[in-house]
């Protein structure tokens, strides 16, 4: 045995570089006559450009070149595209304006981009930007939905009402008879909070041009290196594959954030053959606020049909999403394939229908981020289900667990496309009820009370799909992409073996996780494994990181290409010790011939393959490389119950979380230490969208909260100490049985946070509050509270 | 930023003169919100004049009644002071909670008060406390010293040497942050310095910190947390933003400083 399993807590091994200061991020590389760029970008939210003159600019000291928006239409230059085609509820396809990498005629949005400045160092290029002169027509902007979608000013002059489709899902005529036939309905309107992702390495690039060769190579900030070098390459610049070598180095965190092809990886290697020097490019700060894809960022009405009983009878979800002023590379998909088919939830609610606008605005593009739609729809259904507790009557710990999905429905197929394979969602409740002590939590607010704070609790079960995704189905879907992940397993002579995935690590201990795997496979001790990724001219392909998809999907390649190794490996065994194949038994790192004594070591028959002089030459070939692709039948579906207790300071309206308790079915667990750590990252960002972050924008698209002075990040001293457990049914669809695990802290915690927020202050007879549930609105929501109750 | 000359003066006086002689000469002391303006590009001064070596100008001396601290004595410094923690406790604590461990082991008491940042912490320490703020050229009461958010009387080349804080019979400050920057949304210094009362309020007026009027006449006939809390602060002239609304700062004042009372004893 080595220890370093699966199921062993091995501490990460890429730690070493990261806490001694020795990742090798994109702004750490430089490169042989390097140049620097500086973007200059729109200060308005919305204006034609009139002029834009870089005569100045040009003759600034150390300026190489300054290209525009009319540069790059000049040569043709294709708009950035997006990755999934959503269709409307006529069967027409969704509006897709055009998204030119540099701004041309017109900006959209605070930040988009207008002109690119390479010079001879950053402050240069900066120093020459200040000299563009720009002549904006300052157009009004439309910032709210309600407003883009009146119509008057449009984002697109071809999108009318900033419409970009109106989608449904679910069969509408059910639903009406389900609520026909209600005892009870319950109604809700929802905001989820628009989000700032807020990586701690901000988006960076450098770009480099071989003319000998004509080959392009972009280093790059992203989480998925092939994904952005089949975009550029085949929709914005023409490039074939084999002239674009994608980098994506190591990568300090991207929440989603990093999958997107963004503008300046377009612009600068286009700019690259221009100017035939490579090109350096690191966003500050202000710019990541500014033009990293925002989150979220839905406005819902829902509502929810019961029986006398209490029984789900029915549920009718109306959303309105913010997709900002252009469509980014999953920005379709987010706020309706991977939203609106979670609407059962964990609940045997038999007819669903739910109904999508998406909207274009004046602000920066809203794509993926930690959850990616999930979040959305929980918040939805466990916000809406807590009420239906409180209008109804019964304890909505019995509401949930009359409705909840039971373990012998499954596999169960919900009204709104999904087939779950796997769960057992009322263990996990109860597991988590009991780790929370549920049951006494009334003498908790009692003591709480005492004190002077309102104490609440709250609860959220929920179900995800990720693990994505089966390409047929996704395809179906109007993915524009297949969605599989590809591993090769290369076995070196003596024995030691490098990995080649094209899933990405930012941050999730990929290089400790998925050498587990090989461990496990190969009966190797892992400081025998190395993991590589990210380099398209290493990995033969891949679909990248994101969706809690990386174990689901690429872990099943990793090990489909070990297999393949350890059949190959056996062959050569069975030749050297002269036995039949069938007879070659391997286990602990060891082949073995049945019945007998004879064993050949894992190195041993890699040596061979290499050094093949006693070899079966004429039936499989010298060497010990193998490769898989692996394409899931089905998403995997992680879920859990979270229960959040708070103390509400009525004076202050401050709340504190005094205790969180999750308790996850993530499917099997690689490396419980790795686990845990994500669940507590996940919990931390889904305590910020439910009571720190907000993103604001004011009437005319600037942004309020354009830094740290005003845009909440959590901090530790925000967070309780998380109690986390894993309780797992086995059986998700996919040889190692694994879920996900990524996103479910950040998908389960924000309803639980609110809930309690609300249960704490339903003695004063607030009903509402929206996220983030900050001092102020916790106190707002008070006041009005005790006025209306005072008046009544 | 942009290009600036940098120069390291070697004491009050040469620091002062070469400020005044640059085309648009500023001091640069902790540099906690001058360096950030600066990289912003938010600021283009001609020169810096760097205080960090002037040895005169660090230190916390014990005057009995009083406790002077010198303008380059950094927060880190203020708070662990065994004077500071003995006599004033309150001011030992406001530093403390000054930022982060980063900013503390930075800023300086002087270049705070120099920029009066209308929600920082210690202008309501210098007004609450009724500090003395001393220059080069001459001694500036708490009361005439700001002049309205992010300006003072000081004058060009006037660079605040030292604060003298009389020490009070008992005194505290508490602090409602805001959840963003951890800057006061309201910070609110109670004490009862010489048998006078007083409370300042930093974080919520827009013209920086002020002092509380109606709560320092009903502490002064009645100093107890129900009395501070009893008052209803006006929301006139107060700060409204995405964090705190004018009616919500109002608010937190009489409980700031009605919890102030409490842990003053």
């Amino acid at each position: 045995m080595t220890g370093t399993g699966i199921g062993a807590s091995v501490k990460r091994v890429e730690d070493q570089r990261f806490l001694t200061g020795n990742g090798n991020y994109t702004d750490d590389i430089n490169r042989p006559g390097q140049s620097h760029a500086w973007i200059l970008r729109s200060p308005h939210a919305h204006a034609t450009l009139k002029s834009v003159d870089t005569s100045k600019a040009e003759k600034a000291d150390g300026v190489i070149a300054i290209f525009t928006g009319a540069d790059m239409a000049a040569d043709e230059i294709g708009g950035l595209p997006c990755g999934w085609q959503i269709h409307n509820k006529d069967g027409s396809p969704m509006l897709e304006p055009g998204h030119p990498p540099l701004a041309h005629e017109k900006v959209r949005y605070v930040g988009d981009q207008v002109a690119i400045v390479i010079a001879a160092t950053r402050d240069a290029a900066r120093d020459a930007a200040e000299l563009i002169e720009i002549d904006y027509g300052v157009l009004p902007a439309v910032i709210d939905m309600d407003s883009a979608l009146a119509g008057g000013t449009l984002v697109h002059d071809d999108v009318p009402n900033n419409r970009c489709f109106d989608w449904e899902i679910g069969e509408k005529d059910a639903v009406d008879e389900a609520f026909a036939a209600a005892d009870h309905v319950v109604s809700i309107d929802l905001v989820n909070n628009r989000l700032i992702p807020n990586a701690m390495e901000p988006r960076a690039a450098i770009s480099d041009f071989d003319r000998s060769t004509s080959q392009y190579t972009l280093f790059t900030t992203s989480q998925n290196p092939h994904v952005i070098r089949l975009l550029m390459g085949a929709f914005v610049l023409q490039i074939p594959e084999h002239k674009l070598r994608v980098v994506a180095p190591d990568v300090g965190g991207g929440f989603g954030s990093k999958i997107f092809h963004y503008a300046e990886e377009a612009i600068l290697t286009w700019a690259a053959a221009k100017v035939h020097q490579p090109i350096k490019w690191t966003a500050e700060r202000s710019e990541s606020f500014a033009t990293d894809a925002h989150g979220r960022d839905h406005e819902s009405h829902a509502e929810l049909a019961l029986d006398k009983s209490g029984k789900f009878l029915g549920l009718r979800v109306a959303t309105k999403a913010n997709v900002g002023a252009y469509l980014s590379t999953f920005g379709s998909s987010v706020p309706t394939y991977l939203y609106a088919t979670l609407l059962a939830g964990v609940y045997t609610t038999p007819a669903i229908y739910a109904e999508v606008q998406t909207v274009f605005t004046n602000t920066v593009p809203v794509d993926a981020y930690r959850g990616a739609g999930r979040p959305e729809c929980t918040y939805l259904l466990e916000r809406l289900v807590t009420k239906a507790a409180r209008e109804v009557g019964i304890d909505p710990v019995e509401l949930r667990k009359m409705n909840m999905i039971q373990p012998d429905q499954y596999p169960y197929q919900t009204p709104v496309a999904l087939m779950y394979d796997c769960g057992d969602s009322p263990a996990t409740f109860a597991s988590a009820l009991k780790a929370s002590d549920y049951a006494g939590f009334e003498k908790r607010r009692a003591a709480a009370e005492k004190s002077g704070k309102l104490r609440g609790i709250g609860i959220s079960t929920y179900v995800e799909a990720c693990g994505i995704a089966p390409s047929a189905v996704a395809g179906a879907l109007g993915a524009r992409a297949g969605l599989y992940e590809s591993a090769q397993v290369r076995v070196h002579p003596t024995g030691s073996v490098t990995v080649y995935t094209g899933t990405h690590n930012h941050g999730q201990g990929h290089e400790t996780t998925f050498a587990q795997l090989v461990s496990e496979s190969f009966g190797i001790p892992i400081d025998q494994i190395e993991i590589s990724h990210g380099d398209t001219d290493q990995v033969q392909f891949g679909m990248g990181t994101y969706g809690s998809r990386s174990l689901a999907v690429g872990g099943p390649a990793i090990l489909n290409a070990c297999n393949k190794v350890i059949d190959k490996a056996k062959k050569i065994a069975a030749h050297i010790m002269e036995a039949d194949v069938s007879d070659i038994e391997f286990a602990d790192g060891k082949f073995t011939v049945a019945g007998t004594d004879k064993e050949m070591a894992f190195g041993e028959i890699s040596l061979a393959a290499y050094v093949p002089h006693n070899y079966p030459i004429e039936e499989i070939e010298p060497g010990l490389d193998e490769n898989a692709f692996y394409d899931p039948l089905n998403f995997s579906f992680p879920g859990g119950a979270h229960i959040c207790e708070v103390e509400v300071d009525p004076e202050t309206g401050d709340s504190e979380i005094i205790s969180f308790t999750a308790v996850d079915d993530v499917g099997r667990v690689v490396n419980p230490m790795i686990v845990e750590g994500q669940v507590h990252g996940g919990l931390a960002q889904g305590v910020g969208q439910a009571m720190l972050e907000g993103c604001v924008y004011d009437d005319n698209g600037q942004l309020l909260t354009g830094s740290y002075m005003d845009y909440t990040m959590p901090r530790a001293d925000d967070l309780p100490n998380f109690s986390v457990a894993t309780q797992s049914v086995m059986g998700a669809s996919n040889p190692l049985e694994v879920k996900g695990v990524g996103e479910v802290g950040a998908i389960g915690s924000p309803p639980a946070v609110v809930n309690a927020i609300l249960d704490a202050l339903a003695p004063l007879g607030v009903e509402d509050i929206s996220m983030p549930a900050t001092p102020l609105k916790v106190w707002q929501a008070i006041q009005e509270s005790s006025v209306r109750q005072a008046a009544e | 930023m942009y290009q600036f000359n940098y120069q390291k003066a070697g004491s009050a006086d040469e620091a002062a003169s070469a400020v005044t002689a640059a085309e648009d000469g500023r001091f640069l002391a902790g540099g906690m919100t001058l360096i950030p303006t600066l990289k912003q590009r938010l600021a283009q001064p001609s020169d810096l004049v760097d205080l960090a070596g002037i040895s005169d100008l660090v230190g916390i001396e014990d005057g009995g009644d009083s406790i002077t601290i010198k303008g380059m004595t950094r927060h880190v410094d203020v708070a662990n002071s065994d004077v500071v923690q003995s006599k004033i406790p309150a001011l030992a604590s406001l530093a403390d909670n000054i930022g982060d461990p980063q900013v503390r082991n930075r800023g300086t008491i002087g270049g705070s008060l120099a920029n009066n940042d209308p929600a920082a912490d210690y202008p309501a320490a210098v007004l609450g406390l009724n500090a003395t703020v001393i220059t080069n050229t001459r001694e500036i009461a708490a009361e005439d010293y700001f002049d309205g958010m992010f300006t003072t009387v000081l004058e060009e080349g006037e660079l605040i040497t030292a604060v003298r804080f009389p020490v009070p019979e008992k005194a505290a400050y508490t602090k409602f942050p805001n959840p963003a920057s951890r800057y006061a949304l309201v910070g609110v210094m109670v004490a009862q310095t010489g048998g006078d009362t007083r409370v300042a309020v930093t974080g919520a007026g827009q013209d920086g910190v002020f002092r509380a009027g109606d709560i320092e006449s009903a502490l002064s006939g009645n100093w107890s947390a129900d009395a501070a809390k009893g008052v209803k602060m006006s929301d006139a002239d107060l700060n409204s933003d995405i964090h705190a609304s004018a009616e919500y700062r109002a608010h937190l004042i009489s409980v700031m400083a009605s919890r102030a009372v409490t842990a003053a004893g």
